[in-house]
This record gives structure tokens, sequence and C-alpha cells, in this order.
């Protein structure tokens, strides 16, 4: 490569020139404005992170009736907002393994029954008190006893006892469960001081930033934390701002009041992605758009009716028009390739032939009755609409009830025996699984109870030999699958944006969107 | 005088009347949703026990009359309570945003309505000839558009493109007068094309109707300028109906501006309301709702007193 485009590049990373300099030299050297824009990404990142600044996030889902708490976080803010002040014990690395934060290692018993994460040694809350084994005892504690209004309740029950020891943090469970440390990266077990208990929402904790001001639902800022203990945190001050409306988000991050932004509408993304100066990062999760009919009620518990269902859906239309190329075609079941334990399935794709054949031996008559909603997730009235023609083609007839976005989750959702729906979802084959498919979890939004399911899936739970529980995991996707009232089309891409004011941004983050909520603590300032 | 202080007793009377019912019909509204706060705040994660646990800590278990009387109890000890969802001091919470909303509808009413009487005024003077069609064109295309349409074309040129204003506009208290004017200028441009045509037209035909009045001829004979005629004459005797729009405008800015805040992400009521109602945040959603219903009766009676106060005929009646 040319020698003084390398040195122009790296200029305009330092900041000695501008960047629309660079790209006007680089233009007059015969680059193409693209690999202009890429190698200047690239000089950025070869810098290496910048001090200082202040980096401005703007952010979907926020309201005005959040709290702080980390027990009642239920959106994307929420939980980009714990990120700044606290950390849960273990977190996600950026392949999807685990990392040690609040707890530096953990370790099993043979029989993954018995647990015991070990506290860091020497870090402080943001209030300067000592982070002890106590404190992320009674977290667990807070979470998952018998008081609870947490997130993570759920998660938590399997829980016998917790104990400490010295750093030690010593978790018992009913049955084995090869993957605790996951479900301890939930956001919401942040290790507060005694657990949160005397002040949920103090948003103390051992995080690299520390909360200056609180505005829910509009407007937070916080400053660096001096006495971090790790290397996360590079900008001096973050500036985090909730703009619920898609068009304003954009236009924010287009005008420059804003650096990054989360949930770029999958239809503009192209267009947002034209702008000179801003980059629009797609990354793969595990979260999925879903059909989902309750197999034990009528006409669902007809299992020749579903499998004309799942034949009669169009799967990479709805990749290519809901999602806009944004995602993955889905194979009905609820794993993908972003889990640990993934193993590829034949692929189901759309055959309306097939779909009438099972149709007739289902001997169904009349039309089938979906029920839709805008939030269900964005798109899903389209998407239904698909739905329908791709059934016409084989002699079905859907139905499609459209109601209301309010009380959508409350009244439709694990309610309705036919409705569209999300997954975002989990760290683990066995989080997603318990969750929705087994025979008692809360949320078994298609009611498919099966107990040979069941049976292996606890099985697999305390498993350790990592190939038999991959092997059993690939059964239990097939079950779910062919049996289960679950019709998956698509998972959809987290489609975020950031602008050429900022650095660092890494590619394929595992987790939630906004690389699993950190890039404000691991992204920087250019200038 | 006494008239009118009886009027104003009778007419403040009759308001908090209208804000007691106007409670009634929000707690019932909000009853009738589907959901409950509990499942509204925990949304899809939420567990049985969970919920069981939240309902019990919000008091939802309580009967709904109880819970409407507790809370009318403590309101006429001037006591709004606490928000259900974040458990603050809901006076405290209000107050912020209420100063917030009023504001930007105060700038946007310091510029729209002396703007639209003088162009109402311009049009009447130059009456069927081309600065009257065009100021009608420009108001009523500018109000029959959808506002957020005009506010993203505004985002886009505005800010996307020239850099002028911010599209974000997010005030907050470590801003001056200054910052916040610059910050809130797109929502205030935009909510005066809005509620311009509206007062613009009814200053005009108010005005219109009068300038068919025998007295008008007089002062056209005595030689005045047209402009005086309309100013010194016509317009003192059409005041009433173009306060009553007016006030109407006015309200609209306080009470009726929530896709404003949200395209332009402003921390007001509006979108404080929208959070609470739709998580079934009852005492908030109340207290929001009185406020409202207040600044409408409010301005309704200003609209009407100063009806009467112009108006000799209403002032003394036979």
């Amino acid at each position: 490569m040319n020698e003084e485009l390398k040195f122009l590049s790296r200029q305009a990373a330092l900041g000695a020139i501008t960047r629309r300099k660079f790209l006007g030299r680089a233009g007059a050297l015969g680059l193409s404005a693209a690999a202009a824009n890429t190698m200047l990404a690239g000089a950025v990142h070869a810098e290496g992170p910048q001090k200082g600044g202040t980096l401005r996030i703007g952010l979907q889902g926020g309201s005005t009736t959040d709290s702080l708490d980390p027990a009642t976080a239920a959106n994307t803010t929420a939980v980009n907002l714990i990120r700044m002040w606290g950390e849960p014990l273990v977190e996600l690395t950026d392949d999807g393994g685990l990392q040690g934060k609040v707890a530096e290692s953990f370790e099993a018993s043979a029989d993954a029954t018995t647990w015991t994460f070990t506290i860091r040694k020497g870090i402080t809350f943001s209030n300067g008190q000592e982070v002890t084994a106590a404190d992320a005892a009674a977290m667990l504690d807070r979470h998952a006893g018998e008081e609870s209004k947490s997130g993570a309740l759920g998660l938590l029950r399997d829980i016998k006892n917790v104990s400490t020891n010295g750093r030690d943090v010593i978790i018992e469970l009913n049955n084995g469960n090869a993957d605790l440390p996951y479900l301890m990266s939930d956001y919401h077990l942040i290790v507060q001081p005694n657990g949160g208990k005397d002040a949920p929402d103090a948003a103390i904790g051992t995080g690299p930033y520390i909360m200056k001001e609180v505005d829910m639902g509009v407007r937070f800022v916080a400053e660096k934390n001096p006495n971090y203990w790790g290397d996360l945190g590079h900008a001096e001050t973050i500036e985090m701002l909730v703009i619920n409306d898609n068009t304003a988000r954009v236009a924010a991050l287009q005008s420059g009041q804003v650096d990054i932004i989360d949930r770029v509408p999958p239809r503009t993304a192209g267009l947002v992605a034209r702008a000179p100066g801003i980059t629009v990062a797609s990354t793969a999760g595990p979260g999925h758009y879903v059909f989902i009919a309750h197999v034990n009620t009528a006409p669902f518990d007809n299992p020749d009716l579903m499998m004309a269902l799942k034949y009669g859906i169009n799967r990479q239309e709805m990749v290519d028009k809901i999602l806009f190329g944004y995602g993955s075609v889905g194979n009905d079941s609820p794993i993908n390739a972003a889990y640990p334990m993934y193993s590829e399935m034949e692929q189901r794709e759309y055959d309306p032939d097939k779909a009438a054949e099972y149709f007739k031996k289902s001997g169904h008559e009349g039309p089938v009755l979906l029920r839709t909603s805008d939030n269900s997730f964005p798109g899903a009235p389209d998407a239904a609409a698909l739905f329908q023609q791709s059934l016409k083609a084989a002699g079905i007839d859907l139905e499609i009830k459209r109601e209301p976005n309010d009380g959508y989750w409350s009244e439709v959702w694990n309610n309705k025996p036919f409705c569209t729906s999300y997954w975002g979802g989990r760290s683990t084959q066995d989080q997603m699984f318990t969750t929705a498919y087994l025979s008692t979890a809360d949320w078994n939004d298609t009611r498919y109870k099966s107990e040979s399911f069941d049976k292996l899936l606890i099985a697999a739970r305390a498993e350790l030999d990592q190939d038999k529980r991959k092997a059993m995991y690939a059964d239990m996707g097939m079950m779910v699958r062919n049996e289960s009232g679950l019709i998956c089309p698509m998972f959809n891409d987290f489609v975020d944006a950031y602008t050429d004011k900022i650095g660092g941004w890494v590619e394929g983050v595992a987790g939630f969107s906004l690389m699993n909520g950190y890039a404000a603590q691991r992204m920087w300032v250019t200038g | 005088m006494s008239l009118l202080l009886k009027l104003l007793a009778q007419r403040i009377a009759l308001g908090l009347l209208l804000l007691f019912l106007v409670s009634i019909l929000i707690f019932a509204g909000t009853i009738i949703l589907p959901g409950d706060v509990a499942q509204q705040i925990l949304g899809q994660s939420a567990t049985p026990e969970a919920l069981a646990n939240l309902r019990r800590d919000l008091g939802l278990n309580d009967p709904p009359l109880q819970r409407y009387f507790s809370w009318l109890g403590g309101l006429l000890q001037g006591d709004l309570g606490t928000s259900l969802t974040s458990g603050k001091d809901i006076a405290e919470s209000i107050s912020k945003r209420l100063g917030n909303t009023l504001f930007l509808a105060f700038w946007a009413a310091i510029i729209s309505v002396p703007l639209a009487i003088l162009l109402g005024l311009i049009a009447v003077r130059y009456r069927e000839r081309w600065p009257d069609k065009l100021i009608s064109a420009v108001t009523l295309a500018s109000i029959s558009v959808p506002e957020f349409l005009i506010a993203y074309v505004a985002i886009f040129f505005v800010s996307v493109r020239l850099r002028w204003a911010p599209s974000v506009t997010t005030i907050n208290d470590s801003m001056s007068l200054g910052e916040k004017l610059h910050t809130i200028s797109l929502p205030i441009a935009v909510l005066t094309l809005v509620v311009l045509a509206h007062m613009m037209r009814m200053t005009r035909a108010a005005i219109l109707n009068v300038m068919q009045s025998a007295y008008i001829e007089t002062a056209e004979l005595k030689g005045l300028r047209m402009f005086t005629i309309i100013w010194k004459h016509a317009f003192p005797n059409s005041i009433a109906p173009v306060v009553n729009v007016v006030m109407l405008n006015l309200a609209y800015l306080v009470v009726g501006v929530v896709v404003i805040e949200v395209v332009f992400t402003y921390p007001g009521m509006g979108q404080f309301l929208v959070d609470h109602v739709s998580k079934r945040d009852i005492p908030v959603v109340q207290a929001c709702g009185l406020i409202f219903a207040a600044v409408y009766i409010g301005l309704n009676m200003v609209a009407d007193i100063v009806s009467i106060v112009a108006n000799p005929r209403l002032r003394h009646p036979k």
C-alpha cells in the first residue's frame, strides 16, 4: 500500500488531520471512499484506545417508569445502564465463553451440584466499601428469596443453599447444573453492597463508571470510576440519551448528537450505512421471531396440522422482506449457531405440496386464526401477511387478527393459542430450553409437554462430558423442531450504528446488542 | 364587578366538580385496561411468584374502590402519593416534567400568538389580495400536514443537513437559557406552524365580521388609515372569539404535544403520561390527568372572563 496513504490514515486516526481531509487526500491518491473509510477504521483501531472525552450513546427502550434496581431491569436501556455502575459475578467473553468479573474464578464439584465462586481480592464498591463474599451471597438471597420480585427468579429456582467461606461463595443446587456460571452472568444479578437489600436502586457497584445524573427514561451521565479494578472504560464521561423513536434516533446519529445507537430499523439500515462517517454493524445473536401455537389446544394439538404450518412458511422470504437481510433463516428450533453447543440440523424448506399433503391428512377444515401486533416483533403484521400468502399456495386459509400493542404481553402472548412473538434468546441451550420448553416452565408459550424431553434436559444439565452433552442438545433441538408448537422462520441480527468519532468496535460479540451492552465502556473517543 | 366575582366563584366550583368527575373517569379507565402494574413492570419476564410478591408490595390486592378513596384522601391533603413503578414522590417527578412542558409551551406561545394575530390583521388589511392568499395558503398547508411529518422534514433539513439546531431536544439543568432556547428551537418552530393557522383564521374571520359594521364605515369616512381602523376599532370588538381560540391552542400546547415530544425526544408531560399509562401506574396517571384537565378548565375560564370583560353588553346584562 501507498506509504503516503498509510501515513495520512495514521495522522487522521490521531486527530492530526481531520477525517474529511483524509478522505479528500485519499480520493486524490485514487482510493475509493469505501476503501478509505475501511482503512481509516483500521488505523483508528491500530492506534489503540484513547483516554478521555465524552462518549454519547442513544438508546431505545427506556421509560420514565424504570428503576435503577437491577432486579426489575427489563429493557436494553436498563441493561446498558447497569453495565455502567455494576457487574455480575461472571460475564460472557466475546465468543460466548465465560470470564470472571466480581468473581475471579469459579469451580464445580464433580457432579456439578456445588459451585464455588471466589470473589476478586481487594476490589471496592464505588462508595469505597470492600466487596465481600457476604455481599454476593446476599445478592443471590435477594434475587432468589421468597420475597423476590426479580426478573432472574426463574433462573435461580434450583438453588438449595448459599454459604460463604472467606472469599468464597458456595452455591449448592438440588440438581447438578454444568451451566450455573452462565446463569450468574445474568444482568439482573449485579453485586451490590449487602446484595442491594438496603438500597436496591442506589446504583452502587463495582463497575467502571459512577452515575452522576439520573433522569429515568430521559438522560444519564456517568463518570469514570477512578478506583475501577479492570481495564474497561476509556471515555471520561458517558452520556446516555433515551431516544425511543426510530427516526429520531437515526437522525441524532446522523446529525452528530450521539456517537452510537442501537436498533437501527432494518428497513432503513442500508440507507443509514451509505451516509459518510457512519458504520452500521450487524451482529448475529440468539434472538428469534416466532409464530407460536399451543400444542395442547385444538386445532394445534393435531401434529399433522402443525407440520402443514411448518412446511407452509417461506423462511428465506421472511429474512429478505422482514429483516431486510439482517438475520438468518430459522429451523423451527430456538437454537442457532450463537449457542456454544449447537449442532447443525437439516434445514426445513418451504414446500407447499408437502404442506397441502399434511393439511389434508390432518382433516382440519376452515381457517386457522393467528393473532399478531406491531410490538410482538418489528414487522410482525407484515410477516403474518407473508405467512398467509405462502399458506394460500398450499390451500390453507390463515385468518389474521390484529391485536392492540397495549396489553399484548399480558393478554395474548402465552394466553391465546396461536400468535406472533419474539425471544431474545439465552446464553446457553439449557437456559433457553428450561425457560420455554420444559413442561413446568412458566413461559412454555407453545405448551410443549414431553416427559422424554424433560428427562433429557435434566440429564444434560449435569453432564460434564461435552460430547455427550452436545449430542443430547442435538436430540432436544430435533424434538422441539418436530413436536413443539414453535414455528421459527428467522433469527434477527442486532443492528447498531456508530460514527467515526469513536473507535474500538468489535465484530460479533456474543450476548446482547451494542457489544453485549459494553460498547460504551470498550469504545473510545477519537476526537 | 360583584357579578364578575360571583361568576368566577361559580366557574371555579364547577371546575372542581369537573376535576372530580375526571378523576373517577381516569381511574375507571385504567382499571378497565388489560393487565396490571405488576405485570407491566415485569413484562415478559414475569413469573407467578414475582408477580404475587410485587402485587402485595404495591398494595394491588386492595379492592379498587378502597385504593381510589385512599388516593382521593391523600389528594385533599395535598399529597399526590408515590409512583407505583419507581417508588418516587409523584409531585416531585411531575413538577420537573410539567416545568419542561410549560417552558416549551410558553416559548411556542410567545412566538405563535402574536405572529398569528399579526398575520390575521395583515390578512384582513390585504383581504382577497395576494398577501391574504399567501398567508392563508401557507398556514392552512402547515396545519393540514401531520405534525410528525413537519417535524421529520425539519429534522432532516435543519438538523441532519445544515446542523443548525439539534434534533434531540433533551434539556437539562446545567444548560443556560440561551442553550435551552437553541436546543428547543426546532420544536418551537414546528409547534408554531401547527397552531398558527387556527388562531390566524379566527382573527381574520372575527375582524372581517366586524368590518361590515357601520362604525367602521364612519372611521373610514373620517379618513383613518386602514391598519389603524383594523387595530383600534375592529380588533377590540372581535377579541372574544380570538381569545377563545388562543386559549384552546394554548391548552393544546400544554396537553397535546406528545407526538412532538416523542419525535424531538423532549422530556415533557406527554411522554411521562404515556410511559405511566402503559405501565398502569394509576396514581401518576391520575395526577397527570388532573393537571391536564385543570389546564383546560382554567384556560377556558380565562377565555370566558376575558370575553365578558371585553364586552360591555355581557358586563351589564339587563
